[in-house]
C-alpha cells in the first residue's frame, strides 16, 4: 500500500535525478576513457551470464560430435587429412619464399619482417545489439591480451580487442559502423580505407578516387599502416565498383574473407611490440 | 525490487535474471531485429503492479548491468529504463485498467520510447539505424505482450506476490 505521508524524494524525481546520472554516465563512456577502467573491471561479471546462454547451443554441438557415426568421421579425417597435404605443400614453397624475401629485404637494407605469433582462442559470445558488431572471446588479460589487437580467423581479419578483462575480451569486428582499416589491394598495392557500414558481409572503400584501378574481384589486404594490424592478411574481396559521373568518389563495396558470423574458433596475433607473450602463445 | 514481504524479491529478481539471459540469448544475426525486449516489459509490468514498492535505483542498476552484458555505453539502458520506469508510473492507474489488447499498444508505444533513447546513444557514439528498422523490437515486444502477462499474473499469483 501507499504510505499516507511518503518519506524522501517522490519516485517521479527519484527517475528524474537517475536519469540524469546516466546521461552523464552516457556522455563520459562516449566522449572520455574515464570509465574504461571500471568497465574492465566489471566485465569479468558478465561471463557467467554468457557461458548459461550457450550452454544449449555447447550441449548440441557437444551431443553431435560424441554420436557421430564411425563412418563420417572416418570420411572427415580423410578429407582432412587431404587438406593437410595441400598445405604442407605450399608451406613447403612458402619457407624458400620466405628466405628469398628476407635475403631481398636485406639487400635493400629495409626492415625484415617479423613472424607474428598468435594465440588461440574461442568466441562464448556475440553482442545482441543489432547496431553493435562485437563478440567476447574467452581469452583476457591473464594469457596476454591487450588493446588494440588483431583477431584472425581461418580466412581473414576479423577484427580488434576493445575491452579486456581478466578472462575475457571484447572485440570490434571489421564491419561494425564505427570501425575502419587501412587496406590495401593485393594485385596492385593501391592504399585504401575500408569502413564498415553495419552490415555483416558489406565493408565500404573510402574515398577512392573514379580512376583508381580497382575491380570486382580484387582482394584487399591489411597494409599496416595503421600500426595496430599487421601487414598482409586477407580482409576483403571486393564485389561491386559503381562509378557514378556525378560523384567525386567510386562506390565499391566489398565482402569481408572472415567468417563474421560463424567461426567459434579465433586466433589473436601479438605484434612485435608486444612480443612479451605468454608461454601459451606459440 | 518491492521492500514489503522478503520473498517478493526473490520471485522478481528471478523474472529479471531470466530477462536478461533472454536478452543475450544468441538467436542469429539476421534474427537480431526481432527480439522482444524483455528487461524493459518487465519494468512495464513490475512497475504497473506495485509503483509504490518498486526501487527505482535496482531498476537503474539493472540497465547498467544489461549495457555491460551488450557492450553499450554505460549508461544507455539505464536511461532507457528510467523513461519506461516514469512513463508507468505517471499512467500505471490507467494501464492496469486497460484491456489486454489496449495494453499491448501501450506496450508498443511505451517500448518505441525506450527504443527512440537507445537509438539516440547509438547516434551519439556514430552506429545509427539507417531507418525506422529500430522501432521493429517494440513491435516484437507488443506481440509477445499478452504471453509475458499471462504468465507474469501466474506467477504473481501463485507466489503471492503483492
Amino acid at each position: 500500500m501507499k504510505p499516507l505521508f511518503s518519506q524522501g524524494p517522490s519516485a517521479a524525481s527519484r527517475v528524474m535525478s537517475l536519469g540524469a546520472v546516466a546521461l552523464i554516465l552516457i556522455l563520459l563512456s562516449t566522449y572520455t576513457t574515464l570509465l574504461d577502467p571500471l568497465r574492465a573491471r566489471l566485465a569479468s561479471l558478465t561471463s557467467p551470464f554468457y557461458s548459461v546462454v550457450n550452454a544449449p547451443g555447447d550441449a548440441i554441438s557437444w551431443a553431435q560430435d560424441s554420436l557421430r557415426s564411425r563412418q563420417l568421421l572416418q570420411r572427415e579425417n580423410g578429407a582432412m587429412e587431404a587438406e593437410l597435404l595441400i598445405h604442407k605443400r605450399k608451406l613447403q614453397q612458402m619457407a624458400s619464399l620466405a628466405a628469398e624475401n628476407v635475403r631481398l629485404r636485406q639487400l635493400l637494407n629495409s626492415a625484415e619482417m617479423v613472424k607474428d605469433r598468435v594465440l588461440v582462442a574461442e568466441l562464448i559470445g556475440i553482442s545482441p545489439d543489432p547496431l553493435t558488431h562485437r563478440v567476447i572471446v574467452n581469452k583476457g588479460l591473464q594469457h596476454g591480451v591487450y588493446l588494440g589487437q588483431p583477431l584472425l580467423d581461418a580466412a581473414g581479419l576479423m577484427g580488434q580487442v576493445v575491452e579486456v578483462s581478466d578472462y575475457t575480451s571484447q572485440v570490434l569486428l571489421i564491419t561494425d559502423a564505427t570501425h575502419a582499416l587501412p587496406v590495401q589491394i593485393n594485385r596492385n598495392g593501391v592504399r585504401a580505407v575500408a569502413e564498415g557500414i553495419g552490415d555483416l558481409y558489406q565493408l565500404k572503400l573510402r574515398h577512392l578516387a573514379n580512376t583508381v584501378d580497382v575491380r570486382e574481384g580484387d582482394l584487399l589486404v591489411s597494409s599496416g599502416l595503421g600500426q595496430r594490424f599487421p601487414v598482409g592478411y586477407p580482409v576483403a574481396k571486393v564485389v561491386s565498383v559503381v562509378h557514378d559521373p556525378g560523384k567525386p568518389f567510386a562506390r565499391v563495396v566489398a565482402r569481408p574473407e572472415a567468417q563474421l558470423n560463424r567461426s567459434r574458433h579465433v586466433l589473436l596475433v601479438f605484434s612485435e611490440a608486444h612480443s612479451e607473450a605468454p608461454a601459451e602463445a606459440q | 525490487m518491492s521492500t514489503a514481504k522478503p520473498h517478493n524479491r526473490i520471485v522478481i529478481l528471478m523474472t529479471f535474471l531470466v530477462a536478461l539471459l533472454l536478452a543475450i540469448f544468441p538467436i542469429g544475426s539476421a534474427n537480431g531485429w526481432l527480439r522482444p525486449e524483455f528487461v524493459p516489459m518487465l519494468v512495464i509490468y513490475w512497475v504497473m503492479v506495485m509503483p509504490q514498492q518498486s526501487s527505482i535505483f535496482s531498476l537503474w542498476c539493472l540497465g547498467c548491468v544489461l549495457d555491460l552484458l551488450e557492450g553499450v555505453a554505460l549508461g544507455q539502458h539505464a536511461m532507457a529504463l528510467m523513461v519506461v520506469a516514469y512513463v508507468c508510473l505517471l499512467s500505471y492507474q490507467r494501464i492496469r485498467n486497460y484491456t489486454l489488447w489496449h495494453q499491448t499498444f501501450i506496450v508498443f508505444v511505451i517500448i518505441g520510447l525506450h527504443q527512440l533513447v537507445d537509438n539516440w546513444v547509438h547516434s551519439l557514439q556514430g552506429n545509427a539505424a539507417q531507418s525506422l528498422v529500430f522501432l521493429l523490437p517494440a513491435f516484437a515486444s507488443a506481440l509477445m505482450w499478452p504471453v509475458v502477462w499471462l504468465f507474469l499474473e501466474k506467477l504473481r499469483v501463485s507466489y503471492r506476490v503483492s
